[in-house]
C-alpha cells in the first residue's frame, strides 16, 4: 500500500478547533404510549406487584405482560399476580458509566425469573445488597421496592433485587 | 407472460390523531390478525417472510427490527426492515416471491406521530449536518422551494393546488378510516396560515396514527385462499438525487421515471385511458398535481380515498395505506366512498408513493383485478 500525505489528528486539536468541523445536538424528544399490557404493568408495579399474563392456548404465564403470545399467535388477555421473588438466570458485572465513565461501585443487571411465571420469563433488573464476587447464577433474589408514596409507575419503582 | 405477485390480504386500523389506548406493538398485532383472517392464513405455518418499514428516529429507538417479530407472528422466523415508505417493502416482497423461494410474504409499516413530540427536529436530522442543518431552517422550506418551482415552470396556479385540498379532505369525509375529512372552500386554503412560501397551513397533511399490514401470494398459493387476489402487474422504485443543489425542482423525476418501467412491465401504454382510478401521494398540495403528470394521470379519478390530505400523514405507513385504499377499491369493499366506472367497479388501478421531504424517490404499482 502506498503512504498517504496525511496529518494524523489528536483529541487537543478537535478542542483546539485546529481544522474546521461541524457538530450537531439532535432535537429530538418522544413520549411512549404504553398500551394496554405495558400499562396495566406499570400500574401494578405502582401498587408493589408484578404483573404477568397467562397464553390461554400453551398456558404459559409471561412477564413481562403483552397482548399476544409469541408463539402460539394469539390474543392474550389473562392478568396474573406474580411474586416479587425470582432466581438469577444471567447477570453481568458493568463496571463503566452508560457514558464510558469507570465505576468504582460496579453495577448488576441481571435477568431474573419470577416466581409464578414460565420456566425462562424473567425480567431485566439490578442486583444489589451482595458483594460483585459473590453473585451467582440460580442465587434466589427479592425485590426492594421504594416506598409506597414515591412510586410512579415506572420500571424503577422496583429500586434493586437482593439475595433472600 | 411475466409472473406476477398477488395482494392477497389487508388489514388497517382507521386513523387517528391520537391513540394513548395502544402501543404500536398491540397495533401491529391487531392490523396483522386482520390481515392474516382477511386471507385465511395462520402466521406462524404459512408465512414465509416478513418485511418491515420503519425508520429509527421516528421510532425513537435505534435498531428498530429488533422489535417488529413477536407482534406479526415473526418469532424465529425471516424478518428484516428497510428504512423506506411501505411500497418500498411491498417490492421487496415482490422480488423476494419471484425467486420462487418463498410462497407468502407479509409487509408491515406502522406509525405512532403522536408519540414524536418534535417532528421538525427529527425531520431536521434528515437534512445534510455540514452544509444545510447550520443554516438553521425549518426543513418544510423544502417543499415551499419545489412548489414555487412548479408553479414557476409549469401552467399551474396555487387556485389549482388548493383545490387539491378541498377536494381530497371532501373525499374523506366518505372514507370511514380516515380523520381529516372536511368541508373546505378554496379561499379556506388560501387563506390559511403561510407556513413556507408558497405553502399554506391547509396545503400539508396532517400526522396520524396507524398501522397497515399487506399479506403477498405467488400467484399459485393466491388461487387457494379466501379471496380473489388482486394482481401486481407492474411494480417499480427509483431514488433521485440526496443533493439539494441540483436536482430537478419543478417536476419529480424519479415518478416520471417509476412511472416508466412500472407501465412499460404491465403493458400499459396510455395510463390515462387505461387506468381506472388512482391513489398517489398528496404529502402536500402540489405534490398530486406533480405526480398525476408525471404518470399521465390526471385524467383519471385521483385519490378517492382522500389521500393524505384527508386521510392523515403516517410515515412510512403512508403508501401502505394508500394500497389497501386500492385493493378495497378494486375488490369492491370500499363501501361509503366505493370508486364505479359505469356502474362497474374499477378494474386497474395505480399507487404511488413518495417519502416526503427531503427525498425524491418514487415507488409505483399497477394493480388489476384480473
Ligand atoms: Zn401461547
Amino acid at each position: 500500500m502506498k503512504n498517504f500525505f496525511a496529518t494524523p489528528l489528536r483529541d487537543e486539536d478537535f478542542k483546539k478547533k485546529n481544522f474546521c468541523y461541524e457538530t450537531w445536538i439532535g432535537n429530538c424528544f418522544y413520549a411512549w404510549d404504553c398500551g394496554k399490557a405495558i400499562g396495566r404493568y406499570l400500574e401494578g408495579l405502582k401498587e408493589g406487584k408484578i404483573l404477568g399474563v397467562k397464553c390461554p392456548k400453551c398456558e404459559r404465564i409471561m412477564v413481562p405482560p403483552r397482548i399476544f403470545c409469541e408463539w402460539c399467535f394469539v390474543l392474550v388477555e389473562d392478568f396474573v399476580e406474580l411474586k416479587d421473588t425470582g432466581k438469577i438466570n444471567t447477570f453481568s458485572i458493568s463496571y463503566i458509566s452508560w457514558d464510558m465513565k469507570r465505576l468504582e461501585k460496579p453495577q448488576i443487571p441481571a435477568v431474573i425469573e419470577i416466581d409464578g411465571a414460565s420456566p425462562g420469563y424473567g425480567i431485566l433488573h439490578l442486583i444489589s445488597e451482595v458483594d460483585p464476587k459473590d453473585v451467582k447464577v440460580g442465587m434466589r433474589v427479592k425485590a426492594v421496592w421504594k416506598e409506597e408514596k414515591e412510586r410512579e409507575g415506572k420500571i424503577t419503582d422496583i429500586k434493586y433485587f437482593r439475595p433472600y | 407472460m411475466r409472473r406476477r405477485v398477488c395482494i392477497v390480504g389487508v388489514g388497517m386500523t382507521p386513523l387517528k390523531a391520537l391513540s394513548p389506548e395502544v402501543s404500536y406493538k398491540e397495533m401491529m398485532f391487531e392490523v396483522a390478525n386482520k390481515a392474516y383472517n382477511d386471507c385465511g392464513i395462520n402466521p406462524r405455518k404459512d408465512v414465509d417472510t416478513f418485511i418491515c418499514c420503519s425508520e429509527d428516529y421516528i421510532e425513537g429507538t435505534s435498531i428498530f427490527d429488533e422489535y417488529v417479530p413477536d407482534q406479526l407472528g415473526g418469532a424465529l422466523k425471516q424478518v428484516h426492515t428497510i428504512p423506506s415508505d411501505g411500497l418500498f417493502g411491498v417490492c421487496a416482497g415482490i422480488l423476494q416471491i419471484l425467486t420462487g423461494e418463498f410462497k407468502i410474504a407479509v409487509i408491515e409499516a406502522h406509525a405512532k406521530s403522536s408519540n414524536i413530540l418534535t417532528p421538525d427536529g427529527v425531520h431536521m436530522c434528515a437534512l445534510d449536518p455540514i452544509y444545510i442543518r447550520p443554516l438553521n431552517v425549518n426543513p418544510i422550506f423544502i417543499a415551499g422551494l419545489e412548489y414555487n418551482s412548479f408553479l414557476y415552470n409549469h401552467l399551474f396556479t396555487k387556485e389549482d393546488c388548493a383545490e387539491v385540498v378541498v377536494k381530497n379532505k371532501k373525499n374523506a369525509l366518505k372514507n370511514p378510516y380516515a380523520c381529516y375529512g372536511a368541508n373546505l372552500t378554496i379561499e379556506d386554503v388560501l387563506n390559511s396560515f403561510p407556513i413556507s412560501y408558497p405553502l399554506n397551513e391547509l396545503e400539508i397533511s396532517s400526522y396520524a396514527d396507524g398501522a397497515c399490514v399487506v399479506v403477498l401470494a405467488s400467484e399459485e398459493v393466491a388461487k387457494d385462499l379466501k379471496k380473489k387476489p388482486i394482481y401486481i402487474d407492474g411494480f417499480s422504485f427509483i431514488q433521485g438525487s440526496p443533493n439539494l443543489e441540483v436536482r430537478s425542482w419543478d417536476f419529480p423525476r424519479a415518478t416520471e421515471e417509476a412511472g416508466k418501467r412500472a407501465y412499460e412491465m404491465a403493458g400499459i401504454n396510455n395510463p390515462n385511458r387505461e387506468i381506472d382510478f388512482c391513489e398517489i401521494d398528496d404529502t402536500y398540495s402540489y405534490k398530486e398535481l406533480q405526480h398525476a403528470i408525471a404518470l399521465n394521470l390526471n385524467e383519471t379519478i385521483i385519490n378517492p380515498s382522500g389521500g393524505s390530505l384527508g386521510m392523515g400523514y403516517i410515515y412510512e405507513g403512508t403508501g401502505l395505506m394508500r394500497l389497501i385504499m386500492a385493493v378495497l377499491q378494486l375488490r369492491g369493499e370500499a363501501g361509503s366512498f366505493q370508486v364505479r366506472i359505469n356502474n362497474d367497479l374499477p378494474r386497474k388501478a395505480v399507487v404511488q408513493s413518495w417519502r416526503g421531504i427531503p427525498t425524491e424517490n418514487s415507488c409505483v404499482l399497477v394493480l388489476s383485478r384480473e
